[in-house]
């Protein structure tokens, strides 16, 4: 197993490298777009709120695989040439960001409305109450759950492997299928996935008991 | 995009037997990963040395693992170890597997969120600890569970698509099977699909959050 992942280090290490990449992207955009989404959702305007809950229905209930080989194959047919890496990185950011508005909006909720109340009678509008007062908390709450939604990213951008994104998987199968050694390189790439995952998981059980007390 | 050539019958036919398979590969795993998953809940609870120490690992290993890996392993794995494995049955397999370990977490929190008052009352009231777990602590764990087991099996059914790369003939494969074949249905194809996955996890999901708005009240 030492010498595969010696012969073969660098097709992993290039995996590795694009896991992390489009995870990072995948996550600033899809926490830029997941905050925007709850904003809207507890937003008093209703169309808003509509357009909001229509867009989280909608990639909360449908696989990943589906809108990252929608982005892979029909978008570069009818609009713009990407490739498997972008496309699988949209498709992340658009599936996990999703999830992400619900996180935070739970974590609005959980804001006692005597919050906004308060800052809004001490003369700020609704946009500072919010910037202010009201997110800074929601995240706060919402920190522990967003560490397990981007657990989560760093698992599904497996999906890249479809779409020939370069990540981890796909490099994984092409040393699985040109050495024949399949259970070996499949150790090794669980290996690399729980270096990125496990700490991340075992911090935010940790943050969790810690923020209960 | 040919909306009447790639809707006709004899698709729409071949197309709803993979839904079929896609529900009942979703029904079978669901079942199997909620047992195990509710068994490993309770051994991680019951913190006897080493048994729960090991058990818990092994979970934190899986759940930290991607189920892409995982279905790889069991199809191309297993049979490298001399187990023959079909695409339903390696589907089967590393669902079950990854789920039970995400189950077994949501039971072990569930069995915790009840007070430990229940079991000393049902304890020293004669139970056996098994009889104290079955009769009063599992059946109002359960309860308070359900909401994040459903949400669950939610991403379960969504999950099956991945099989579809060792040729578990569910929907996503059976829709690349119809567009392959003309790029025009491709548009077509993909939005059927979603909105098929679409319903399904849809009324799942909306019945985690009815749930979780009674249990809740």
């Amino acid at each position: 197993m030492f010498e595969l992942l010696q012969s073969n280090w660098s097709t992993f290490l290039t995996g590795f490298g694009h896991t992390i990449l489009s995870s990072i992207i995948a996550l600033a955009a899809s926490l830029a777009l997941g905050t925007i989404f709850a904003l809207l959702e507890v937003s008093e305007n209703k169309p808003l709120r509509i357009i909001a809950s229509v867009y989280i229905e909608i990639f909360r209930n449908i696989p990943l695989l589906v809108v990252t080989m929608v982005f892979y194959l029909v978008v570069p047919m009818y609009v713009v040439k990407i490739d498997g890496f972008t496309a699988g990185t949209i498709g992340l950011s658009l599936y996990t960001s999703a999830f992400i508005a619900e996180t935070i909006r739970a974590g609005i909720n959980s804001v006692g409305d005597g919050q906004m109340e308060g800052a809004r009678s001490n003369g700020m509008t609704y946009v500072q109450a919010m910037r202010y007062v009201i997110l800074p908390q929601a995240f706060k709450a919402a920190l522990p759950p967003l560490g397990n939604q981007f657990i989560n990213l760093i698992k599904n951008s497996s999906v890249l492997s479809f779409v020939a994104g370069f990540d981890l998987m796909y490099q994984a199968d092409t040393v699985a299928f040109s050495t024949y050694q399949v259970i070996p390189t499949y150790i090794i790439t669980g290996i690399f996935y729980l270096i990125l995952t496990m700490p991340l998981s075992y911090y935010m059980k940790h943050l969790e008991k810690t923020m209960k007390q | 995009m040919n909306f009447a050539g790639a809707y006709s019958l004899i698709n729409m036919r071949y197309l709803f037997q993979g839904f079929l398979v896609t529900l009942g590969v979703s029904a079978v795993s669901i079942v199997l990963s909620f047992i195990i998953g509710l068994i490993l809940g309770i051994i991680r609870y019951s913190r006897i040395k080493w048994v729960s120490g090991i058990v818990g690992f092994i979970i934190d290993v899986i759940r930290n693992l991607p189920l892409l890996l995982i279905l790889f392993f069991t199809y191309f794995g297993l049979p490298a170890i001399g187990i023959r494995v079909g695409s339903v049955s390696a589907s089967i397999t590393a669902l079950v597997v990854f789920e039970s370990a995400m189950i077994s977490e949501i039971v072990r929190a569930g069995i915790e969120s009840i007070d430990y008052g229940q079991m000393e009352g049902a304890r020293s009231n004669g139970m056996t600890y098994v009889q104290a777990m079955y009769h009063i602590i599992v059946p109002q764990a359960v309860h308070n569970m359900i909401p994040a087991l459903l949400s669950q099996f939610v991403s379960l059914v969504k999950d099956t698509s991945l099989a579809t790369i060792i040729l578990l003939p569910e929907l996503l494969y059976r829709a690349q099977i119809i567009y392959s074949q003309n790029s025009t249905y491709m548009i077509p194809m993909y939005l059927i699909i979603a909105v098929m996955y679409f319903i399904i996890c849809f009324a799942l999901s909306k019945l985690a959050s009815y749930l979780s708005k009674r249990y809740a009240s």
